[in-house]
């Protein structure tokens, strides 16, 4: 699987390691519902097809990537580095 | 026997090499198969189930039958394709599966046993009395039934791994694959062509079928159209060629595994730097498949006998090794192709004069002869004889029977497309019904370009045109332009048969040679209920050996749907997996042995510290001392006891640098630390250092560290050495994705700095040797950091202690790590110290109640660890709202206490579980556990730490430790989890 790193273009996905769903970068404020903070640290759907994930460039550059692909195919549709997704 | 044909080989390089302790000659280029072929030897193998006398079926690596062992010691490979494996001096050959001589095989009784032995014997037959399975049954069938086996020599056979990367992929070099890697190669593409085996150009038709240039006017021959085609590619620089290569397995992504015999083709005394397989991962942007088709057997009565062999394997024989296979050959086929293959054989002179008689049978009553041989049409082979290699045939043609005397018998029932790796992403063939073959889905895999007989175009103008097809479409893809390169012609006519998967006759008709699964088999395990093609291949082992079915799962599947009744797209195939032949596993571990395993960290004390005796113990990577041994002590508890009392009483140095360093910078770098922490950092005034405490989001402990100031936006973070690759990712997470607002950059520095920690009552009185500028007590309090000087050279100084002693880390950077450290062991001998290793630093750190990932693992909270105070209510941190969770904050869950036991010589072990002193010591009861342990020299007992329910309350109650595994019980008194020093006055003085 190649992952499309922002900074260093097309890499060979062992040099990355998944920290699961994208959803980890939206964290509710520190004073929300515990339904929230249940949902943000526990609850996460298992789609078949395009998911986006969270991976780490460790063996890399260390940017942190959220990465668009298809569960079902395994084909990755898109990389974009999670401090411009976070920012936006 | 060889005779003289367009045989390319060179009888002036003889080889001589061994089968079962026979000499043989053969030439350079043979195949161990076609050397045993040309000196008559038609027996190489004995059946997997009923010990058959099995010969050489196929040419190529789908082989069921001709299984063998090389080499021998170390170097013994077993179950080897003797249709692949090439011949060199010294070669050692063996036949496998048989006890005694391969012509007297004792275990051929299996064979009359038969009756008994058919699908789901094992099932059905061992099921009682129970305990017979593992000591008695399974050791006699694993005995009886089985291939070749492992040497069990440690090291030889040498592998390798190697990366390719390319634009365009050719799978195959037959016509279609070069013809679509001379159009991409012509297009500027990086091809890479790969071919299974040791020469280029092996169709699976063989007969002249010229080739004319798109204008008409040159014919050429196929081979001289390959030789032609490939001289030119040769001659490209974008252009790289790999024989004896199969790809084995299609990943993700355009990946490709395949396994290379580098070297199994010669010598190894003659070439010992060669490895003798290679693994290569081949990342390829666009991909042509052009692994042409296996011919397709048929299913008789005793068909499986030595001298029963493929058409195209014969062919193959004749054209790539000067081999004929018979001299009174029969053949048993269904189409026109190899009746046109037949009569051009016979029309060559060499062969004409050769043989003696030729018979043909073909089930098609229509079937006409193409040439000077005898065609029985209408009729079909229904019985063989001949013990150890096939003598006679019967055949059947209405309602009347002859036998026919022949000494090869050559198959012929069609194509099977090589399909097989379309479908390692998942994808299922379909059944062309016109055609009667599987052929690759659309699409199958992305990039993937099936074209030629693996996409079921037969015909050599169709795969000239396939090929030629696939590949501007690859080169599209890339954005490469149309080379214009013309597409020669030639003949259309393909196939035209029948497809006779079995005949209807008496007798055992053998579909899988390799597992020993007849037609019967197949049937039977429908009648039983396992109908599904899926249970049909577990039932019967139908597909389940080396061969993974390559000559029989098509044939067995027709079978399985005539015998229910469904149609053969309806019964499905099972599916197909990587690898395509078998690895070794030597060759897919290549370069992981030993020191390859994992990348070894070692500290720049390293060698210093392997100079003074002391035996290294691994630390995730990193590699550290376990204890110094000094002369006179026996056991490592007499060095840690020693080096213990030495750093209590006088001065001992510890290299600590596999401790991650972490650089934090910039004008939030204090609230960053404020976030990832649950106390606070930015308060920490410039050269101090804090103790810090690191949650992840689920509220439980992560890591802990000190942190100390060097400047107002500048910290130095130090972790665990087990958690540092965590931490440190957890920290780019956090600045990158979670608080990009913060300005703030994080960078590990465990590799740039060398850091030594000097504890004990002299270590200011040591540090004082070393530093240019020397301390005094008030100058440089406990927790202090700065800069300093060392020998002239700038280092940082930080007064942390985990012995609980006077201590002080110096850090310098790495490349004065090695001075440094033999400078300070040097110094603390001279002061009755010295340096001291991993077992003494876990008693120093236990007598303190420091905590390290054994207490840490993972399920514990700030709570948990009596760090309550540590959490600070006064902001948000990474964990603080999952940490404030009621459930986290019980006081009934586990928490941390300190254990000592009742007696002085009690033994306290990791592990081990607690419980209320009087109850039973069962689950149900159980109170906690023991985390670490240690024997206190300075204490004269052993203490641990562990985790006790309602833990802090019980101080001073006695419970038990019970250790079920090593049979232990101990009496203990729960104190606190700091044993010496509890107001922490020594690491001040």
């Amino acid at each position: 699987m190649l992952i499309p790193c922002p900074v260093c273009g097309p890499r060979d996905s062992r040099e990355f390691t998944c920290k699961g769903h994208a959803v980890t970068l939206a964290r509710p404020q520190a004073d929300a519902p515990p339904e929230a903070w249940d949902a943000y640290l526990h609850l996460r759907d298992n789609p078949a097809g395009p998911t986006r994930e969270l991976w780490h460039h460790n063996a890399g550059c260390t940017a942190w990537l959220v990465v668009e692909r298809n569960t079902v195919t395994h084909a990755v549709t898109g990389a974009r580095l999670a401090g411009e997704v976070a920012a936006r | 026997m060889r005779i003289d044909t367009n045989w390319r080989g060179d009888p002036a390089e003889r080889i001589v090499f061994t089968f079962n302790g026979q000499p043989i000659e053969g030439y350079r280029g043979d195949t161990v198969a076609a050397a045993l072929l040309a000196k008559g030897i038609r027996l190489v193998g004995r059946s997997f189930k009923y010990h058959r006398p099995r010969g050489i079926f196929t040419a190529g690596s789908e082989e069921p039958n001709a299984l063998v062992t090389i080499g021998s010691g170390a170097d013994q490979m077993p179950n080897v394709r003797a249709t692949l494996q090439e011949i060199h001096d010294g070669l050692e050959v063996r036949s496998q599966n048989h006890i005694g001589p391969l012509q007297r095989d004792l275990l051929a009784v299996n064979d009359l046993l038969h009756p008994f032995l058919g699908a789901g014997f094992y099932y059905k037959t061992f099921m009682w009395p129970r305990s017979f399975w593992e000591r008695v049954y399974e050791p006699v069938i694993r005995r009886a039934a089985g291939l070749g086996a492992l040497s069990h020599d440690h090291g030889g056979a040498r592998s390798e791994k190697a990366f390719a990367h390319c634009d365009v992929l050719v799978i195959g070099a037959g016509i279609t694959g070069i013809m679509a890697a001379y159009v991409a190669a012509r297009a500027g593409a990086d091809v890479l062509l790969v071919d299974e085996n040791m020469s280029l150009h092996n169709r699976h038709r063989h007969f002249d079928d010229p080739i004319r240039d798109a204008q008409g006017i040159t014919h050429f021959s196929p081979e001289d159209f390959a030789f032609f085609y490939l001289n030119a590619l040769q001659a490209m620089p974008n252009v790289r060629i790999m024989t004896r290569t199969t790809v084995t397995g299609i990943y993700d992504g355009g990946s490709y595994g395949a396994l290379e015999r580098t070297g199994l083709h010669l010598s190894p005394d003659a070439h010992p730097d060669l490895p003798r397989e290679t693994f290569w991962r081949i990342r390829a942007r666009q991909t042509v498949l052009a692994t042409g088709a296996l011919e397709r057997p048929i299913a008789f009565p005793n068909n499986d006998r030595p001298g029963i062999m493929m058409l195209s394997a014969f062919m193959r024989y004749v054209d790539g090794f000067g081999v004929l296979c018979g001299r009174t050959p029969s053949f048993f086929v269904t189409n026109d192709d190899a009746h046109r293959v037949i009569a051009g054989l016979i029309a060559r002179p060499e062969i004409a004069q050769a043989i003696r008689r030729c018979t043909v049978i073909d089930p098609r009553p229509e079937a006409r002869a193409q040439g000077d041989y005898r065609l029985i049409a209408g009729a079909e082979v229904i019985d063989t004889r001949g013990r150890h290699g096939l003598r006679e045939i019967t055949v059947r043609q209405g309602g009347s029977q002859q036998r026919i005397e022949t000494d090869l018998l050559a198959l012929s029932g069609g194509w099977n497309p090589t399909l097989h790796l379309t479908c390692h992403l998942g994808a299922r063939p379909v059944w062309n019904a016109e055609a009667a073959m599987f052929v690759p889905a659309q699409d199958a895999v992305p990039g993937l370009h099936p074209a030629g007989a693996c996409n079921g175009t037969l015909s050599t103008g169709g795969c000239l045109r396939d090929g030629h097809t696939t590949a501007l479409r690859a080169i599209a893809v890339l954005g490469l332009a149309d080379p214009g390169v013309p597409v020669p012609q030639a003949g259309e006519e393909a196939g035209n048969g029948v497809a006779l998967w079995q005949v209807q006759a008496k007798g055992r008709a053998w579909l899988d040679l390799a597992n020993d699964v007849t037609t019967k088999d197949v049937a039977q395990s429908a009648q039983e209920g396992f109908a599904s093609v899926e249970h049909m291949k577990r039932y019967t082992t139908q597909g389940m050996a080396p061969d993974q079915g390559k000559s029989s799962n098509i044939g067995a599947l027709a079978i399985l749907a005539d015998a229910t009744g469904r149609s053969i797209s309806a019964t499905g195939t099972t599916t197909y997996r990587p690898p395509f032949v078998p690895l070794t596993m030597g060759a897919l571990g290549a370069g992981g042995e030993g020191h390859g395993f994992a990348p070894e960290r070692k500290m720049t004390s390293h060698a210093a510290t392997v100079a003074r005796g002391a035996p290294m113990i691994e630390a995730g990577l990193w590699y550290r001392p376990s204890y110094f041994p000094a002369p006179g002590e026996t056991t490592w508890q007499q060095a840690c006891d020693r080096e213990v009392r030495m750093v209590r009483q006088s001065v001992g140095v510890v290299d600590v640098s596999s401790l991650g360093k972490i650089d934090i910078q910039g004008p939030d770098a204090g609230a960053f630390l404020d976030f990832v922490y649950t106390n606070t950092f930015s308060t920490l005034p410039v050269g101090r250092v804090r103790y810090g405490l690191m949650l992840r989001e689920d509220g439980h402990v992560m890591d802990d560290g000190t942190t100390a100031r060097l400047g107002p936006d500048h910290y130095v973070m130090t972790t665990t050495t087990a958690a540092a690759g965590q931490v440190m990712a957890h920290l780019e997470l956090v600045a990158q994705g979670l608080r990009p607002d913060l300005d703030v950059r994080v960078i590990s520095v465990t590799e740039q700095w060398a850091q030594m920690s000097v504890a004990g009552p002299l270590a200011r009185s040591l540090l004082n040797g070393i530093l240019d500028t020397p301390l005094d007590t008030a100058g440089f309090p406990f927790m202090a950091c700065g800069a300093v000087r060392v020998h002239g050279i700038e280092a940082r100084l930080f007064r942390v202690s985990f012995s609980g002693e006077q201590a002080f880390e110096v850090a310098v950077p790495a490349r004065f790590g090695d001075a440094l450290y033999r400078d300070l062991v040097a110094r603390a001998e001279a002061l009755g110290g010295g340096a001291y290793g991993l077992e003494a630093l876990n008693v120093l750190r236990l007598e303190k109640g420091f905590l390290t990932h054994a207490e840490m693992h993972g399920r514990v909270t700030a709570y948990d660890l009596g760090l309550q105070g540590m959490m600070s209510p006064k902001k948000d941190y990474i964990g603080k709202p999952a940490a404030a969770r009621p459930g986290l904050l019980e006081p009934g869950r586990e928490r941390l206490v300190g254990l000592k036991p009742v007696d002085q010589g009690g033994i306290l072990t990791a592990g081990a579980r607690l419980f209320t002193k009087g109850d039973p010591h069962t689950r149900p009861h159980d109170q906690g556990y023991v985390t670490s342990v240690g024997s206190s020299a300075t204490l004269g007992h052993m203490i641990g730490l562990g985790f006790l329910r309602h833990g802090p309350e019980r101080m001073g109650e006695a419970i038990t430790l019970v250790d079920h595994l090593r049979g232990i019980q101990t009496p203990c008194e729960v104190c606190a989890p700091v044993f010496f020093d509890q107001d922490g006055g020594r690491a001040r003085g």
